[in-house]
């Protein structure tokens, strides 16, 4: 099991048209590292977190999960070997209860799809897990609140809660702290940084904030134009001349 | 033992359980209650109707899948026992085989149409679906030899449930005991069996990913559904359902025809009643079925005696015209959608919560 990286992608590519979105980006992660990956709008960075998670196929290329070809699995598959997402845009089920949303993921991980006649609201093993998840992420009290109705930091919350019920190996996080206020940010940030004490997770993260990168990343990839333009440790590549000047020069002075 | 014969899915408001108890009381002693041929045959009509609607309801309310197949998978049902009575002539064992003939056919059918064309868009699987069950349409109009074709099959069907049996001398509240009388007991608890049974698969682990495929496709499959296999096992079991219905109602009438089971119209019909009773709800359908079912028997008479009030008063009549039911029937399809958007149940239990 060891010898191979938890997650790996050769030479993935995704082409739309004449529009190389993902260009033949070759990488390996190592378990319990987290990774950020940095670049402009545009750079390719969630393409290619849809060629790892499966909504996109790639044109070229493989996605290796400890060393295994899932390149040509569905989504739902993947997520059952361990590749676990949260999206940048929430994307959540709005008209069930905040606790049905983590409850389904629970269930999904139990593998409980299938029953048929049994109730639902008998198997409290199921529905204790998603308290418990929603106790961590402090949605608890607004358990029996249709998602609709929740403020955006909540579904934010909510967002990376179902991640935490997926409890999957690998973990993609798309700006998690995207659009949240100021306040809101350092629960996302500690419960990613509780994540990454566990050393069986691997984490991937897209965020443009600086500082939050430099507290939480062991290593930065740099996409530009869907490719690979710097990878390694943050400190070097921070400090490279191509990215201070062409990303993150303005980001780096704020942080 | 109510809750978990609801399998824990209580109406969720006073109002919506007085009405539902109601419907179910009237339907329980329907016999005994408003005795008389025309009501018995609505009573079992409003039966059939509601196990027909509810499978329906698991399609478009749960699973967010619009189709137009559904009178074909009850036709299949029906023709199943129909074909078998007049082959193997009026016993039980003809209903059985014709009848798990048939729910086999449309298991069949419903899951080569589910995995053909469920992975396309929403549009696409109705249009498909549509197209299919006119191609069926046509094919029993035509294979005649087989079906009847325009005509139908008339049949009998086991002594037991023939008026002219006499069950036991005597009367019951005065009503005769008769097979007529047992027959509709017969529909009576094979429907409410088989709306039990949808009551709790949609209440069932597999109900709630239903809901989370018809919430959201996208994230259902990022937590480790398979879409289409789920859209695909529910097209399955509604369509089983509506097969079963079909059964029942080619038992209860003794006769089967595109008429009574096939047209476009009773498609039409039972998504208005879905939508009417509100979809999602399972319990809509009771309510949807019902009102439907009693306005399209009983509001033509109704419209007969109020023209013939008004007669004194100009246009008014003519308005109220029996013949003009259907117009009256659409007007108050509007305004029901329009004030209930989410159906009457959905309604209530707004009120409620």
């Amino acid at each position: 099991m060891s010898e191979h990286p938890v997650l790996e992608t050769r030479d993935l590519t995704i082409r739309f048209g004449g529009h190389v979105a993902v260009d033949a980006v070759s990488a390996t992660f190592a378990r319990g590292s987290l990774t950020a990956i940095v670049g402009p709008n545009g750079a390719g960075k969630t393409t290619y977190f849809n060629l790892i998670s499966g909504q996109l196929p790639a044109t070229r290329g493989q996605v290796l999960l400890n060393g295994e070809d899932i390149t040509r699995l569905g989504v739902a598959e993947r997520t059952r070997r361990g590749i676990g997402r949260a999206f940048q845009l929430t994307n959540l089920f709005p008209n069930l209860t905040v606790r049905e949303n983590v409850r389904l993921v629970v269930q999904a991980k139990a593998n409980r799809g299938f029953d048929l006649f049994s109730m639902a609201a008998r198997h409290t093993e199921l529905i204790e897990k998603a308290d418990h998840v929603l106790a961590q992420v402090q949605l608890d009290d607004v358990a029996d609140q249709k998602v609709a109705f929740l403020s955006h930091g909540n579904q934010r919350k909510l967002e990376v809660a179902l991640l935490i019920a997926l409890d999957p190996d690998v973990l993609m996080f798309d700006e998690p702290t995207a659009g949240m206020s100021v306040d809101e940010v350092p629960v996302i940030l500690d419960l990613i940084t509780a994540m990454k004490a566990d050393p069986g997770r691997t984490i991937l993260l897209v965020e443009h904030k600086m500082d939050v990168i430099r507290s939480l990343a062991d290593r930065i990839m740099v996409l530009h134009n869907g490719q690979l333009v710097a990878d390694g440790d943050p400190a070097e590549v921070i400090a490279s001349p191509i990215v201070q000047q062409a990303y993150l020069g303005v980001e780096a002075e704020d942080a | 033992m109510i809750t978990r014969l609801l399998s824990g899915d209580r109406p969720g408001s006073p109002i919506l359980a007085i009405v539902l108890l109601a419907i179910f009381l009237c339907l329980a002693f329907a016999p005994f209650l408003f005795p008389g041929t025309r009501s018995l045959e609505t009573a079992a009509r409003i039966c059939i109707f509601i196990v027909l609607v509810a499978s329906y309801d698991l399609l478009l309310g749960y699973t967010g899948i619009v189709s137009f197949a559904h009178t074909m998978f009850f036709g299949i049902g029906a023709y199943g026992v129909a074909i078998a009575i007049s082959a193997w002539g009026p016993s039980f064992t003809s209903i059985l085989v014709g009848g798990a003939a048939g729910v086999a056919l449309t298991m069949v059918l419903a899951l080569l149409i589910g995995l053909f064309s469920l992975r396309v868009r929403a549009i696409f699987f109705a249009m498909v679906t549509l197209a299919v069950a006119s191609a069926f349409a046509v094919l029993v109009s035509q294979m005649s030899w087989l079906t009847g074709g325009e005509d139908g099959l008339n049949y009998a069907i086991p002594g037991v449930f023939k008026p002219a049996t006499k069950l036991m001398d005597g009367r019951l509240f005065g009503v005769r005991l008769d097979g007529k009388l047992l027959l509709y007991y017969f529909v009576f608890v094979s429907s409410l069996v088989l709306f039990l049974v949808m009551l709790r698969m949609v209440n069932s682990p597999f109900g709630r990913v239903l809901q989370a495929v018809r919430e959201n496709a996208f994230r259902a499959e990022a937590i480790g559904y398979r879409v289409v296999v789920y859209r695909t096992a529910a097209t399955v079991l509604s369509a089983s359902m509506a097969a079963l219905a079909g059964v029942l109602i080619a038992v209860w009438l003794r006769y089967t025809g595109p008429a009574t089971t096939l047209s476009f119209e009773i498609m039409i019909d039972i998504l208005l009643m879905v939508v009417i009773g509100g979809m999602g709800t399972m319990y809509g359908a009771v309510i949807g079925a019902t009102l439907f079912i009693l306005a399209q028997t009983y509001l033509q008479n109704l419209m007969g005696a109020a023209s013939d009030a008004t007669s004194a008063i100009p246009l008014l009549p003519d308005l109220l015209d029996p013949g003009r039911w259907l117009l009256w029937l659409g007007v108050l399809f509007i305004l029901s959608v329009y004030f209930f958007p989410t159906g009457i149940v959905g309604r209530l239990r707004g009120r409620a919560a």
